[in-house]
């Protein structure tokens, strides 16, 4: 009897084994997918500009024949694919050093997507703490239907409202200054909401005790509901980093100058015009993007797991 | 007398300041004023446009912009279009994030990179990733190449049918990880002696799902929904960057319809495309707040 029991766990450790190495190798295979794009970007970062012309020859097509005709690319894109090497024939920092040392202009929009990015961060962060803790520790009147207003506004897509926003921002004055985006940014509903579903989760026992002891809400906010969603202001700030760094349609629309543009508008224009120097530019432009999820990543997984407990 | 009623009036304003309505009022405001300038007062504009016959002076016209649209083939193509990637993409995207979910719950080798690594296009800028899809769809990309392998003819995949799967699959490669991420929060958050006593009562895996795993998830998945809805509609960056403001007609979204009635000054065309959309989502949010409830009741 217990050799039969004993028999019997084994082949069940034995099938966990398989199946746990079986799927680690289908996890492994999914995100060989996922991340391959991000792969490519980055060794392609390391290639001389010549090798990138030859590869990309087929899909760059009428663009290289009239900028430079050089015989080898066009031998090479007359009817054929675009091959892709993982590896660089030849490794070279020359992009980077093209981009960081001899173009200013690179840096120059790389510090005017900060300047936008992070006052909306920063605002967003306090606006949406204040009101978050309104809509989730607060009974008033209006609660429900002014929240529902929030959700609404979160759910339409830029091109809604983009008109009258445009006739606003000329009435204040403030097209082409980076105010026409940077004020739009920080009130955004999405921050009001996030904030919400996270201070739902501090338990209004709490804030009623303080209440008792004779604490304001303001000082009850700092010193109790603010530290216990530290996280969740983590997840807010790295969300609403990514989302802002990334914008293309706003200052596009917004601002005329072509010197005020972000790095993100420049680059989906670059693509075309000096693939040399493209796909290094995107290493750099996504670097701080993903330093921070890395830094934060801890902080942004419990925060985006919080906002999900209270639906 | 006189002092009695000074003390009310004391007593009243007190409480007043106290109360939960002026704090929040106080917590509200900067928000609210900011929602309402950027947000609120820019719709209802949009509202008064999408009734006049110009912007400026403008004429009112009732609901003729309404009827004008609804006549325009393109707008009905892009709601039709608009739909339809809703419907296929959101369904999609939560099945498999509840999927990776599942496959990541418990003891799994490795799992904070796993999260990382699925949670990476996330925040991969659209800009850089846009030339590797250029370079992977376009007629002499490397897709073709490895489908002539295959011995597929080759084709222009921005250009036909298939783009609309493509959007939907970029969709998918973006959003998969962050709503994965959401859906392991819901199912780390249930209690595992729930499955213990199911299990004892004689309860199958399938019965377990249904019956705790699924129930436990609604929350979650209510949430889920809003957030796939919401980034369904931003995908419209990378078709653009991809495709350009006239995409083949499978892929051409409400968006690229306001987008260009933008670009033609058609602000009439523009605002009441916006408010049909705006109507639209107002009532699926409240079926959503509707369901939510009745289920919450349920449980």
């Amino acid at each position: 009897m217990d050799i039969i029991r004993r028999l019997r766990e084994r082949k069940a450790s034995i099938g966990s084994t398989i199946y746990k190495s079986l799927l680690t190798l289908l996890l492994l295979m999914l995100v060989v997918v996922i991340v391959f794009p991000i792969v490519i970007t980055v060794t392609h970062s390391f290639m001389s500009p010549s090798e990138l012309k030859i590869e990309l020859a087929p899909i760059l097509g009428a663009q290289s024949d009239e900028e430079n005709a050089d015989s080898l690319v066009k031998m090479l894109s007359e009817g054929e694919y675009v091959r892709l090497h993982w590896v660089p024939f030849q490794v070279t920092l020359n992009a980077y050093y093209d981009i960081l040392l001899r173009q200013p202009q690179f840096l120059f929009l790389f510090w005017n997507s900060m300047k936008m990015t992070i006052p909306i961060v920063a605002g967003q962060l306090i606006v949406s703490l204040l009101a978050g803790y309104a809509f989730s520790q607060l009974r008033f009147r209006l609660r429900e239907p002014l929240f529902f207003a929030y959700i609404v506004v979160m759910l339409m897509p830029f091109q809604v409202t983009l008109v009258p926003n445009y006739i606003m921002a000329n009435w204040m004055g403030l097209i082409n200054s980076e105010w026409s985006i940077i004020l739009p940014g920080i009130f955004s509903a999405f921050g009001v909401f996030l904030m919400r579903q996270f201070m739902q989760a501090v338990p209004y026992s709490y804030v009623e005790a303080a209440r008792m002891d004779g604490a304001g809400h303001f000082t009850i906010m700092l010193t109790i509901v603010l530290p216990m969603c530290r996280s969740g202001m983590a997840a807010l700030a790295v969300l609403a980093f990514i989302d802002n760094w990334n914008m293309v349609e706003q200052p596009l629309i917004f601002l005329k100058d072509a010197m005020k543009q972000p790095l993100s508008v420049y680059l989906s224009y670059i693509n075309e015009a000096d693939i040399g120097i493209a796909f290094t530019a995107s290493v750099l432009y996504m670097l701080p993007a993903i330093l921070l999820m890395l830094y934060a990543e801890k902080e942004l997984v419990e925060g985006v797991q919080l906002s999900g407990i209270k639906g | 007398m006189f002092l009695g009623k000074i003390g009310n009036l004391r007593r009243w304003v007190v409480r007043m300041i106290r109360s939960d309505g002026t704090h929040a009022a106080i917590f509200l405001i900067p928000s609210l004023v900011g929602v309402t300038i950027f947000f609120f007062l820019p719709f209802g504009i949009g509202f008064y446009y999408s009734l006049v016959d110009t912007p400026i002076d403008g004429k009112f016209v009732g609901i003729r912009n309404y009827v004008d649209l609804l006549g325009n083939n393109s707008f009905r193509r892009a709601i039709w279009n608009t739909f339809l990637f809703t419907v296929l993409c959101v369904p999609m995207n939560m099945l498999l994030s509840l999927l990776l979910a599942s496959l990541l719950n418990g003891r799994v080798f490795g799992q904070r990179w796993f999260r990382i690594a699925f949670l990476s296009p996330l925040v991969i800028p659209v800009a850089s990733i846009v030339l590797i899809w250029q370079i992977f769809f376009d007629l002499n990309g490397i897709l073709n190449n490895w489908m002539n392998a295959w011995g597929v003819a080759s084709k222009d995949w921005m250009e036909g049918g298939s783009a609309l799967y493509i959007a939907i699959m970029i969709y998918v490669w973006k959003n998969v990880g962050y709503n994965m991420l959401l859906f392991l929060a819901g199912l780390q958050n249930i209690p595992i002696d729930h499955y213990e006593a199911a299990r004892i009562d004689g309860a199958g895996r399938w019965r377990q799902w249904r019956s705790i795993t699924l129930v436990y998830l609604t929350p979650t998945t209510f949430f889920v929904f809003i957030m796939s809805i919401i980034n369904s509609f931003k995908v419209f960056r990378e078709t653009y960057m991809l495709a350009g403001p006239y995409p083949h007609p499978s892929l051409y979204m409400l968006q690229h319809f306001m987008n260009n009635m933008f670009q033609q000054l058609d602000y009439q065309k523009m605002t009441s495309a916006a408010f049909m959309m705006a109507t639209v989502i107002v009532m699926l949010v409240m079926i959503l707040f509707m369901v939510e409830r009745r289920f919450s009741r349920w449980l």
